[in-house]
């Protein structure tokens, strides 16, 4: 199973992306471990400088926007 | 450009609606139609523009180009500059000023990047332009700018890096700078023009509420608060109207596309524009959450320079704006 992390501390397009991932992973009837990071320190090792950002099984996907149901159709294909 | 807009809330106000011109209720209904309008078109329109140039100058490539070259003083310009392009959500700050603490961007910079992000943003620059129009507009954009290098200049020179927090402190310690110049993704241009739109929609759209909060207000305001009925609190001449009013906006919340439609009847009604447009500045470019945010990389005392330096900057741009206006 897929390791899905999206980083963010909590504002509005942080939770907009979980939002649009679950109902992606709905659409396409595939399961994954969702994590939200919100901790500074834990986001922060992944060395990136905007947030929302997804990591998919530890690599960084995207940084700085929501992304598209496109986007993490391609993304988890 | 918007005289369409206009035409079109005088015949949907006076004529559909039928409420007559002149009354208190027609003029705020004719405003709040007008405005929001007019000031929904220039957001989208601008924050597609940003959006193009943020295609071209990721924060990740900015980061690279700051801390690999030596600019001679020319980086905080440079930080301020970028600061006031990229679109600002506050969660983002801290995320960002540790990219640049790692890339050993000096905290001088970061300073400047971290002032004028808030502060001259695509929303705050469209309603203003809706508002107030473009001379107002370009001062606000200059001035946030120049708030901005002078604010990083001065927090440079007080050297404060040991006012960081420890695991910040750290990271500065072992910071260095890019080795790999950013690459961007090559992507054609006119494959990302929708995506861009898409995001500048999606902008307008979670803006929009506050919009019409902002300009409901302003519109009861202006058609029930007689003209001049602040001018005789708050003139021109009252010397400790800037610094009252920047004090009360500090710790103040909210976004610019709530306030600016607020601050402009503030102006029509005799609040000079300078002490206007520092109260705004004072609202948008520091607050209380946004402190909250920066404890996690700063010591109380480092958030409390920094909101100093930056309020005196204000007031003093407010003075100024008084004096040119």
């Amino acid at each position: 199973m897929k390791t899905i992390k999206i980083l963010g501390t909590g504002c509005a397009k942080c939770k907009l992306t979980e939002a649009v991932i679950r109902e992606t992973l709905g659409e396409m009837g595939l399961e994954a471990d969702i994590e939200k990071v919100e901790d500074i320190q834990k986001i922060m090792e992944y060395d990136i400088m905007s947030t929302p950002a997804v990591v998919l099984d530890g690599a960084v996907k995207m940084t700085g926007r929501v992304p598209s149901k496109e986007e993490v159709r391609a993304m988890l294909a | 450009m918007f005289d369409w807009v206009q035409l079109f809330a005088d015949w949907l106000i006076y004529s559909l609606v039928g409420i007559e011109q002149g009354t208190h209720l027609g003029d705020a209904l004719n405003f709040f139609v007008y405005d929001t309008i007019k000031i929904i078109i220039l957001l989208f329109l601008i924050t597609f523009v940003m959006g193009i140039v943020n295609a071209y100058f990721p924060i990740e490539r900015i980061r690279s180009f700051l801390s690999q070259n030596k600019l001679y003083g020319g980086e905080y310009l440079l930080a301020s500059t970028f600061g006031a392009a990229t679109p600002f959500c506050s969660c983002s700050s801290v995320p960002l000023f540790i990219g640049f603490v790692r890339g050993g961007i000096p905290l001088g910079v970061t300073f400047s990047f971290l002032v004028t992000s808030p502060l001259v943003n695509e929303v705050a620059v469209a309603v203003l332009l809706g508002s107030f129009g473009l001379k107002t507009t370009a001062i606000y954009v200059v001035t946030g700018i120049t708030l901005g290098i002078v604010s990083g200049i001065v927090m440079d020179r007080l050297k404060l890096e040991h006012l960081l927090t420890d695991w910040v402190h750290k990271l500065w310690e072992e910071s260095e700078a890019d080795r790999e110049a950013f690459v961007a993704e090559r992507k054609k241009f006119i494959q990302r023009l929708p995506e861009i739109a898409r995001e500048a929609l999606g902008i307008v759209k979670s803006v929009t509420p506050y919009i019409l909060i902002g300009i409901a207000i302003g519109a009861a305001m202006h058609g029930y608060i007689p003209e001049g009925f602040f001018e005789a609190y708050i003139g021109k001449d009252t010397w400790y109207a800037v610094p009252l009013a920047v004090v009360i906006g500090v710790p103040m919340y909210a976004n610019a596309s709530g306030i600016v439609p607020v601050v402009q009847v503030f102006v029509a009604k005799g609040i000079p524009i300078g002490t206007s447009l520092a109260f705004m500045m004072a609202v948008v470019g520091l607050s209380i959450p946004e402190a909250m945010l920066l404890k996690k990389v700063m010591t109380i005392k480092l958030i409390a320079i920094f909101f100093g330096i930056v309020t005196i900057c204000i007031i003093f741009s407010g003075y100024l704006f008084n004096w040119i206006l």
